[in-house]
């Protein structure tokens, strides 16, 4: 039962890291019906930004998320303005390949930047205590991960539901043109939403770093495509959508871990794959999402 | 039998049987090193691979990121039959073809089933996660070799059979779009929902288009594994598959002559700039951004290398007067806007025609009930007339 558990909150941490990363899928797919697959490299990049703040300019570490979620948040919306603002009105497809290009971009520069080996993210966790479950032990910085998370995703629900820019979100998601004809700003809505789900992503990468201290170009990958995983899970281009689906497929995936034996470990991947398999076949609008009317 | 369509098929096939001799009689004669003719055989093997792809998103308009995955399934399933079979090594080598494509094709088809009855950008993900796992999944079983792959598979892929199977694939792809199915997959990819409203089953032809994509490209990983000899999961990871789809967008979505433009250029390029390879990636994504851009549709966009154009060009380099090109052969394999169709025939000036040098067939139809439909469909719609390329027009913010 402990066992059970620890493998329970393990898989609530890595979810909250999902769910982060998955409401910048979701907040802007919503808005410009784009899956931006360079979000999981948004987050690599956020990841190394908050190492040289830490190591390099000797930043606290709450400094140092601070400095990496605004340069994520910045890059994100040059990110939108020069890649994909000019493909507003072109096809899916033009803009899709746009994302993939910028995924690969951001990829391989960061490799000739900062070459392939994975650099170890120094401990900020070593002074602070651990909280033992049964016979095992769950550092604080679990729970302190977990918390953040959910404040800042309280703050987001706030944000986007009682303020009027946040409103104005929700507008631009709902009808871009009927938006603009109200005098909302779109191109100024949009930017704020690359820059709030870079911001996220960039948070959500040092909280993964606290568990998996290993920054490396590629390291963005899996998570960003797990995330969105978590997105469709939950309905993609809904907010709340997200946080559950993070949630719920880091506990799946934690249990997968915990319980399938060691000898197929790398098949654990593929869990994930099947979930999404799974929605899209069972209920493809997610578990928050409404059925889609198709309108010509 | 039309005696247009019989006509065009002898000069096709006599032209690639003339680029054929020409390279086939190099090779004989050495002119052609060993080195050159290696990199002979992995041009006609990536231009496989991109025709097949652009099958998936230029003409489909469907983004598959793992397209590797499917060249790996072919590769292996034809290395293992050539290894295993006990049969002689050419009986095994076409076997191992068709098996390799039809296992290609069941794998598509199993991947295509929850992302192609849906709307929207899912298959991206699902390849792209297919693109992952196929790679680990190779790893971890034994018979395929685990990560250290498979050795000593029958060098038995040379250039004449490389080629003629680039030729016999350009067929298929034509015959394909030049047949009702392929109207189909052009209209949806033009416009799903008022495909759909057609009453063309959707699900189905992307199925069809999907599958027959990737069965191509297990062809060409069952060429790739006799050519290479040894297979490695690591080979057809996530940037093997951006190489073909860089290749597909470099050509020009939906050009099956642009695909093999792109794939000789693309397949040379790396191996003359030695020392760039570390750089290679970053610029084919800097590419793929500007291209997107500036040109969306690709250099050659949706225009093909045809008989007409040759022809026009012959015209104009011997200044001949205008022979016999009779003006109605082509059809655009672009289902276009009847005004931009009739303007582009009306000046004359563009390769619009789908009539390639080789293997094709012409229809005399100008303006088949779907490209009419669709020409009056997106007028209606009246939207959006800047798109100068009717892949451009698909509105995004339609939900």
């Amino acid at each position: 039962m402990t066992y059970f558990i620890t493998q329970f909150i393990n898989g609530l941490q890595i979810g909250a890291i999902y769910a982060l990363i998955a409401l910048g899928y979701t907040m802007v797919y919503g808005i410009i019906k784009l899956i931006n697959f360079a979000h999981g490299d948004l987050m690599m990049v956020g990841a190394y930004i908050a190492f040289f703040a830490l190591s390099n300019w000797g930043l606290p570490i709450y400094l140092a998320a601070a400095v990496s979620m605004v340069g994520t948040a910045i890059l994100g919306v040059v990110i939108d303005r020069i890649a994909y603002k000019p493909l507003r009105d072109a096809s899916r497809l033009s803009a899709l390949i746009t994302a993939i290009a910028v995924s690969l971009l951001l990829q391989n520069a960061c490799m000739l930047l900062f070459s392939s080996s994975p650099r170890r993210f120094p401990t900020v966790t070593a002074n602070l205590p651990t909280i033992s479950i049964g016979n095992s032990t769950v550092n604080v910085i679990v729970f302190i991960s977990i918390a953040l998370a959910i404040a800042l995703m309280i703050i987001l629900n706030l944000f986007v539901n009682k303020t009027r820019i946040g409103k104005a979100m929700l507008a631009v998601s709902e009808d871009m043109r009927a938006a603009q004809l109200m005098g909302i700003n779109v191109d100024f809505i949009v930017s704020l939403t690359f820059a709030i789900g870079s911001a996220l992503a960039a948070f959500a990468a040092v909280l993964y770093l606290f568990s998996y201290p290993q920054i490396e170009p590629y390291m963005g990958a899996m998570p960003g495509i797990k995330a969105f995983i978590a997105a469709v899970l939950g309905g993609i281009g809904i907010i709340p959508g997200a946080m559950v689906g993070g949630f719920l497929l880091g506990i799946i995936e934690s249990m997968a871990k915990a319980y399938i034996p060691s000898a197929f470990s790398q098949v654990t991947d593929a869990v994930v794959f099947l979930v999404l398999i799974l929605v899209l076949l069972i209920k493809p609008s997610g578990l928050m999402g409404k059925p889609e009317k198709v309108k010509v | 039998m039309p005696k247009k369509k019989i006509r065009s098929y002898l000069i096709n096939i006599a032209a690639a049987l003339l680029v054929f001799s020409v390279v086939y009689l190099a090779l004989q004669l050495g002119w052609i090193n060993s080195y050159y003719r290696s990199i002979l055989i992995l041009i006609c093997i990536n231009s496989i691979m991109t025709i097949s792809l652009n099958l998936a998103t230029g003409l489909l308009g469907e983004l598959c990121l793992g397209h590797a995955g499917f060249m790996a399934v072919g590769a292996y399933t034809a290395a293992l039959i050539s290894l295993n079979s006990g049969l002689s090594p050419y009986l095994s080598l076409t076997l191992g073809i068709l098996t390799g494509a039809v296992t290609a094709g069941i794998t598509a088809f199993i991947v295509g089933i929850p992302a192609l009855r849906l709307r929207g950008d899912y298959l991206a993900i699902i390849t792209l996660a297919f693109g992952q796992i196929i790679t680990i999944l190779i790893r971890s079983l034994g018979f395929t070799g685990g990560a250290l792959g498979l050795n000593g598979i029958p060098l038995l892929t040379d250039f004449p059979l490389t080629f003629w199977m680039l030729i016999v694939t350009m067929y298929i792809v034509y015959a394909l779009i030049r047949s009702r199915q392929g109207r189909a997959i052009l209209a949806i990819r033009e416009d799903d929902i008022a495909a759909e409203a057609s009453g063309i089953n959707v699900t189905h032809y992307k199925m069809l288009a999907f599958v027959i994509s990737a069965m191509l490209a297990g062809v060409a990983g069952a060429l790739y594994a006799h050519y290479q000899g040894v297979l490695t999961p690591e080979k057809f990871d996530y940037n093997y598959s951006i190489d073909f789809m860089v290749m597909v967008v470099f050509g020009g979505m939906g050009s099956i002559t642009g695909s093999i433009l792109a794939a000789v250029v693309l397949t040379i390029l790396p191996q003359l700039l030695y020392g760039f390879s570390d750089y290679r990636m970053l610029l084919y994504s800097i590419l793929l951004i500007a291209l997107m851009i500036f040109k969306p549709s690709g250099l050659l966009g949706q225009k093909e290398l045809s008989q007409r154009v040759f022809q026009r060009l012959g015209r104009q380099l011997w200044g001949k007067k205008a022979q016999t090109v009779p003006a109605e052969t082509d059809i655009p394999t672009t289902v276009v806007d009847e005004d931009t169709y009739l303007t582009e025939q009306g000046s004359g000036d563009s390769g619009v025609g789908g009539s390639s040098t080789r293997g094709q067939e012409n229809l005399p139809v100008s303006g088949t009930p779907i490209a009419e439909a669709e020409g009056k469909h997106q007028e209606r719609l009246g939207l959006d007339t800047q798109g100068d390329e009717p892949l451009a027009r698909k509105q995004k913010g339609r939900r």
